[in-house]
């Protein structure tokens, strides 16, 4: 499968900060990639680069093969989200996508679909200026989708919608990768991924820590423990120990089984007549996972003086 | 998702396909900001309505015989406002012919600012464009056209034709001793005018066709004598400029009118003007002659005026208009850096050069039909409404006209890129407005409100942005008129199209600055 992003090698700095130091990763079509990282790690100037408005200092960025710059009608080729406070306060919704739409050799009847696509329907003649800001993230994603692109690249998409609205651009992002998009998604908090992204690229320090599956990630943080509820904590404990478990208290009637799969815990305590109220196997949670990734790739700390502002 | 025809094409040299869309969607994004199309709005506005106030609030009138009448100009063949009073010594001379004479002398009188109060102070002395010689005139209706050669006070032989057609002969003016010959001969439609030192040798100063000369002319002598033109600073900057009486006596001699020449010597004060009873001439012109010798004493000048009101005076709003139109300008580019628009600009038109182009392309465009409007309706309507309260204004050919309306449409469209492009260079609105008005709108304010001497003023005009303003000047500065050609007066340094030329030069330099800053470095 071609790639539809590819990242090779980026290296930039701003003065004596290192903002990109050698990433590299490729985004395939079909599926939602998330690019996450902390706070500081070089997403969104590697977004910036690959769409073209930054240059780095080494390296390429291709999409579809072609660096930005070059694209003809670009928005028809590539949707972006970067800042979703970008408008004129004066203009109406409907006549920034209206513009941006002239731009590309695209009619008005485009922008009327998007923005009913987008749930702005009943404000497209509203000036901008008095968006809320989930109205503004809508606004930026329908012009992102202006041009029925390929490839879409969000920075931090979820940012300022309410619970509602994240529901619907998860559910949106991933019926825009079933229709055979690619979407690269960023954020700064992998829990935004959960239920979103099907792989994860993660960046610390202006390079990929880990370029990896959801579904790996998770298995490999959740380390094969089973939690078990019982009131026959001693029982239990004697069972699983003859079996060869490795069994850990966690509190009054919670215990903590490694060793033994969720199945055969099952049938040991049947089998010695023990009660217990749930056998669980631990699922790490994504954010879990990424805390141990980023552990050593986060630049700052909440120790340190400055809190964590500096971004990419 | 790679199209494999476009693969190839280089992206740094590829085709103009899309600046079309580009300038349509730069126009969209110039029409949907409400403030402004408002602001272009109040240009226009500003320039008719404080044109036609000033119009409106200008009234005048002439006295004519005690009769206090509406100021009326003479015009000439080239329907110019011209002068046209001298002393003319003629006979009627059908078809093609020659006239001959000898000028001995120009001696005149000068009337000199009154040194003490209500006393003629008059001295002796001819003024440099005094002049005696020989014409060939329509008749003698002021204003009727002519050819002419003469020589003058302090600029030599000229040859001369409805009014404003000057070309200069022999250097040297006449005294005792050192006399001058003259001659003009009719050929056709064409007049050729000679001069010589000893009646012998003749040298051809020029050749004139006048607009309209019938088979029947006036053909004779005439001496003439403009006033004495005085300019003194003010106190406080600014100059005042006064006009006195002079009068110039020339003798001429040894005449001879060759052809079909009918008639005797008749004689007319032509152009002169009358007290206020109506018949006693004002300062008027004589001759005696005596043995062939013609001593004749004339008053006035053959030649344009430019004394009146211009039709580009209706542009007093003109400033104002283009403040708005600046901080329009600006603020279409600077906003966009303010609320990082500029980013999604650069995303829909990556090769960003081109996009700035588009946005050249707009907001010239609607500069040049915002300047168009205000001038097209500002122009004719203020001449009329001043024609209306009895000022005299100064005509000017259709053509003319037309150039003062697009060269203003064009002057505003210049002056928005301008601003425009500094507005992209310094990205900061209010920065970016103080900038392009200190460019134009100060050194022109400065040049006209007569606080600087003379010649710094016409630098001024002649080196800065403001040098655009010469394109609304209707009436030219005349060569053979003595004037005080100021800036403050209407008169530019710089021909109207170069004036425009200087300010299109700054436009576009800054144009490529901007376009330059843009495709480098990063959004």
């Amino acid at each position: 499968m071609r790639a539809a992003i590819e990242v090779i090698g980026l290296r930039k700095r701003y003065g004596r900060t290192v903002a990109l130091d050698g990433m590299s990763f490729t985004v395939l079509p079909g599926r939602v990639t998330g690019f996450v990282g902390p706070n500081g790690a070089g997403k969104s100037t590697t977004m910036r680069v690959i769409l073209g408005l930054d240059a780095a200092d080494e390296g390429s960025a291709l999409i579809g093969g072609r660096p930005y710059r070059s694209l003809r009608a670009p928005l028809c080729q590539v949707g972006a989200l970067l800042d979703a406070a970008a408008l004129q306060p004066s203009r109406t919704a409907r006549n920034h996508l209206l513009w941006l739409a002239h731009s590309q050799g695209l009619g008005a009847r485009r922008v009327d679909e998007v923005i009913e696509q987008v749930g702005l329907g009943a404000v497209a003649r509203r000036r901008a200026g008095g968006f809320s800001l989930g109205m503004r993230q809508r606004l930026g994603i329908a012009a992102a989708l202006l041009g029925d692109p390929p490839v879409l690249l969000l920075d931090e998409p979820v940012n300022g919608l309410d619970p509602e609205g994240v529901v619907w651009i998860r559910g949106l992002l991933r019926s825009l990768a079933a229709e055979g998009r690619a979407v690269l998604v960023s954020s700064h908090l992998m829990s935004e991924m959960q239920d979103m992204a099907d792989h994860l690229v993660v960046a610390g320090r202006g390079r990929v820590v880990e370029d990896t599956s959801v579904a790996d990630l998770i298995a490999a943080a959740s380390d094969g423990r089973v939690t078990l509820r019982t009131t026959a904590r001693t029982e239990a404990m004697e069972a699983l120990a003859r079996a060869g478990a490795t069994v850990a208290v966690q509190d009054r009637d919670t215990l903590t089984v490694s060793g033994l799969e969720a199945g055969r815990i099952v049938a040991l305590l049947g089998a010695n007549d023990v009660p217990f109220s749930e056998v669980a196997a631990h699922r790490a949670s994504l954010e879990e996972a990424y805390m141990e990734l980023t552990r050593d790739a986060v630049e700052f700390r909440a120790t340190t003086p400055r809190d964590g502002t500096a971004t990419s | 998702m790679t199209d494999p025809s476009t693969a190839m094409t280089d992206p740094t040299t590829g085709g103009r396909d899309g600046f079309p869309h580009l300038v349509r969607a730069e126009w969209t994004k110039f029409r949907t900001v409400r403030g402004w199309v408002a602001g272009m709005t109040l240009a226009v506005v500003l320039v008719v309505a404080l044109g036609l106030l000033s119009a409106a609030g200008s009234h005048a009138s002439c006295g004519m015989g005690g009769v206090e009448t509406a100021c009326t100009l003479t015009t000439g063949p080239g329907g110019e406002a011209v002068s046209d009073r001298f002393f003319f010594v003629h006979r009627r001379l059908d078809g093609d012919g020659s006239i001959t004479v000898r000028v001995d002398s120009m001696t005149g009188q000068i009337r000199l600012p009154d040194a003490s109060p209500g006393v003629r102070n008059v001295v002796a002395g001819v003024v440099p464009w005094a002049k005696a010689g020989i014409m060939v005139k329509d008749g003698v209706r002021e204003g009727a056209s002519y050819a002419a050669v003469m020589v003058t006070a302090r600029h030599g032989v000229r040859m001369q034709h409805d009014f404003t057609e000057d070309v200069a002969g022999g250097s040297g003016g006449v005294s005792p001793g050192s006399p001058r010959w003259l001659r003009l001969t009719r050929s056709g439609g064409t007049l050729t005018g000679y001069e010589s030192v000893d009646g012998r040798r003749w040298t051809v100063v020029g050749t004139a066709r006048p607009a309209h000369l019938p088979a029947t002319v006036e053909a004779g002598m005439f001496v003439a004598s403009p006033g004495d033109l005085t300019v003194s600073r003010g106190d406080l900057g600014g100059a005042s400029v006064q006009v006195r009486f002079t009068e110039a006596t020339a003798v001429l001699d040894q005449v001879r009118v060759e052809g079909r020449a009918g008639g005797t010597w008749s004689h007319d004060d032509v152009g002169v003007a009358y007290e206020a009873d109506g018949r006693t001439p004002h300062h008027p012109g004589r001759f005696t002659e005596s043995g062939g010798a013609f001593a004749i004493t004339g008053v006035g000048d053959v030649a344009p005026s430019v004394d009146g009101v211009r039709v580009e005076s209706t542009l007093s709003g003109l400033v104002a208009g283009l403040v708005a139109v600046i901080v329009v300008a600006v603020l279409f580019v600077s906003a966009e850096h303010r609320r990082g628009l500029f980013r999604t600009t650069a995303l829909a038109a990556p090769r960003r050069g081109r996009a700035f182009a588009a946005k050249a392309v707009v907001v010239g465009a609607v500069a040049f039909a915002a300047g168009l409007t205000a001038a097209a309706l500002t122009v004719p309507l203020g001449a009329r409404v001043l024609r209306a309260n009895g000022n005299a204004v100064l005509p000017v050919s259709t053509f003319t006209e037309l150039r003062v309306v697009a060269g203003v449409a064009a002057l505003t469209a210049a002056v928005a890129v301008l601003a425009l492009a500094c507005g992209a260079l310094v990205r900061r609105g209010a920065a970016a407005v103080t900038v392009v008005a200190g460019l134009v709108v100060v050194p022109h304010i400065l040049a006209t409100a007569s606080v600087l001497p003379l010649s710094v003023a016409r630098w001024l005009l002649r080196l800065t942005p403001a040098a655009g303003f010469a394109v609304q000047q209707s009436v030219p500065e005349y060569a053979q008129v003595l004037g005080y050609y100021s800036p403050q007066g209407g008169y530019y340094p710089l021909p109207p199209l170069a004036g425009l030329a200087v300010l299109c030069g700054y436009a576009a330099l800054a144009a490529v600055l901007a376009a330059v800053r843009i495709r480098k470095g990063d959004a």
